[in-house]
């Protein structure tokens, strides 16, 4: 079981409020991701719940019970670092069991938990080697290793993909999914990368300015952004705000339309008209970053390849259905 | 240093610097090699003359010499004990946030600037000294008898002023080794459930090997030559018990004004250094290597 619920959780570094209020209901073996801008609160927040640091208020429960002065081995929680946090002088054998070694386990249990965890993750070959003779990706196993082969009630990855490059961290993410969906294990995970937070998570939680913006599943997010903030953050390219007259023209303050719900067209006198500044080809879609005078900058998407090129007069239809409206303090209205 | 040239313009501007190093250590081993061939006497000028190898023979043979490896030994082993030791504790005292810690810090890196001949003299009339010491005070207010450190225990006495000048020396280089200690590792093993002593065991005792080695390494080319805090407290005395290999050179040639047998037994501290050097990097020094 790894049910986690947050009750008005507080955290202040002297006079600075990092998280102001934190109320959060993360279901039992549901992967739950931690984003937002640098300096949101979102590592602070993940590591209250591991108790690295102390609340300031509120409580943390796991499986119903209030664990904020109880110290983080006993929550029954385990972490992954940024950056991994391996002890160098101890064999890949020795990081996995060290929380097993501390726990008062046998030897030859430690020695079948380190094996059975090290089969999993492919590192049976690596078990005797120390940490730098493994590469990145390995470092990253072994650090997960060390999560799971505890059998934590949850994990928590504190941007664990941040220190590795393009094409592992694609790999890494698709084997850090499957893994806790094979183990049902609950995870929260703390990211600035959007894409790693829609392509993992069950639920976002979207931080900013220590206060929680939205919580839900990814495509809630993208198709019912709450407000401003989430309907700028998540999604990309950036979704287009207009404010002004045609947003007044639909009783909101501000319209929002993402770039793939404008419709392109060549000689259209309806729609927004405007001058591509920057037309982007990448054979799979075009991206045209339109001057559209007073509405300024906007971004329009389209999937496959389209002939128009800078300095191209185009006009940009936004549909119907895809507009987002929000009212003057930047909260989306539904009708 | 990537093209021929820039090696040749290194080479060509090293030279002189290396040169004049050079000649610096060759002409005193040369010398020293010269004088220990020879009978050579202060007290008997003009009478030089070649012995081949009898200043060894002589020095050898002599029980200083072996009395005076020992206490070498003795010294050497003691206070670098005593430094690592003392050092890593002190080290993570210091590490611990704590008001006017860069005063402390100072205090506690102090006695390292303070003179050998210094702090041997303060250490022998204002606090071991029997009578107006302030050891001996401390001990009549428990009604004890005070230690007369220097005749009692001689040895001793010497190795506690020659560690309390190098305990700084340690500290210092352990305390810079645990600040670079990585925090998330720590974390790490406080979420493995690792308690504060198995933390300090199973992570920061082995970040530490390293400096240690440094420590023991350093420590022990200077601590082979202790020779100020001797000549100033016991004067290698009583009888021998305070006698080091430097000691012992020094009273052959300016004692007895044998430069013959002090040259060679100069020669022979070097040897010896040697040995101990090579043991000392078979033992430790593999933990230098990254």
């Amino acid at each position: 079981m790894g049910q986690i619920t947050l009750q008005d959780v507080q955290k202040s570094f002297g006079p600075v409020h990092i998280i102001k209020g934190a109320d959060l209901e993360i279901a039992d073996g549901s992967f739950v991701v931690f984003v937002g801008p640098s300096g949101c609160g979102k590592t602070t927040l993940l590591r209250l719940i591991a108790g690295l640091e102390d609340v300031s208020g509120g409580k943390i429960l796991i499986d119903g019970k209030n664990v904020v002065d109880t110290p983080p081995a006993k929550r029954g929680l385990s972490m992954v670092f940024q950056s991994y946090a391996l002890y160098p002088h101890m064999s890949v054998r020795g990081n996995i069991g060290f929380g097993l070694k501390m726990a008062g386990l046998a030897k030859d249990e430690i020695n079948r938990k380190v094996e059975a965890a090290a089969a999993t993750l492919n590192l049976t070959p690596y078990l005797d080697r120390k940490p730098r003779e493994l590469s990145g990706g390995q470092r990253q196993r072994v650090a997960i290793g060390r999560a799971i082969v505890r059998e934590p009630k949850a994990f928590l990855f504190d941007e664990p993909l941040s220190n590795l490059d393009a094409a592992l961290r694609v790999q890494m993410r698709i084997e850090v999914t499957r893994l806790q969906k094979q183990l049902g294990t609950t995870a929260i995970y703390v990211t600035h990368d959007q894409v790693e937070a829609m392509t993992m998570a069950d639920k976002i939680v979207v931080l900013n300015g220590g206060k929680i913006e939205q919580y839900g599943s990814p495509l809630d997010l993208y198709e019912k952004p709450a407000n401003l903030f989430v309907a700028g953050f998540i999604g990309s390219p950036k979704m287009n705000f207009v404010t002004g007259e045609h947003a007044l023209q639909k009783g909101a303050a501000t319209i929002g339309v993402r770039p793939e719900h404008l419709k392109i067209e060549r000689d259209g006198a309806g729609g927004w008209q405007g001058t591509i500044a920057v037309a982007e080809h990448l054979g799979s879609d075009t991206f045209l970053y339109v001057d559209a005078g007073q509405l300024g900058m906007l971004t329009a998407r389209y999937i496959g390849e389209l002939s128009l090129h800078a300095g191209d007069h185009v006009s940009l239809v936004p549909e119907p259905a895809r507009i987002h409206r929000f009212d003057a303090s930047g909260n989306a209205i539904r009708s | 240093m990537a093209t021929r040239q820039t090696q040749l313009l290194a080479r060509t501007l090293l030279t002189p610097a290396v040169g004049l190093l050079f000649i610096w250590m060759i002409v005193p081993l040369a010398l020293t090699i010269y004088f220990s061939t020879l009978h050579y006497s202060l007290l008997d000028p003009g009478s030089e003359s070649f012995v081949g190898l009898e200043n060894f023979r002589y020095f050898l043979t002599d029980p200083a010499f072996l009395a005076s490896l020992q206490n070498t030994l003795v010294l050497v082993g003691s206070v670098l004990a005593l430094t690592v030791l003392l050092g890593i504790p002190l080290a993570l005292l210091l590490d611990q946030p704590v008001i006017g810690l860069n005063i402390v810090r100072l205090m506690v890196i102090a006695p390292f600037f303070v003179m050998p001949t210094v702090s041997a003299l303060v250490w022998k009339n204002l606090l071991m000294h029997p009578v107006s010491g302030l050891f001996a005070w401390i001990a009549s207010l428990f009604g004890l008898t005070p230690i007369d450190w220097f005749t009692d225990a001689p040895l001793l006495a010497v190795i506690l002023i020659v560690s309390w000048q190098w305990l700084p020396f340690a500290t210092l280089i352990l305390l810079t080794a645990m600040q670079s200690l990585d925090e998330e590792q720590k974390e790490a093993a406080e979420m493995d459930g690792a308690s504060a002593v198995s933390t300090f065991i199973y992570i920061t005792l082995p970040h530490l090997a390293r400096p240690i080695t440094v420590v023991i390494l350093i420590e022990t080319i200077f601590l082979l030559t202790v020779f100020a805090e001797i000549y100033v407290t016991t004067g290698g005395g009583p009888g021998l018990s305070t006698t080091n290999i430097a000691f012992l050179i020094y009273s052959q040639a300016l004692i007895q004004y044998d430069v013959g047998t002090a040259s060679a037994g100069g020669l022979v501290a070097v040897v010896i250094a040697n040995i101990v050097a090579f043991f000392l990097v078979r033992i430790v020094g593999r933990n230098l290597e990254a």
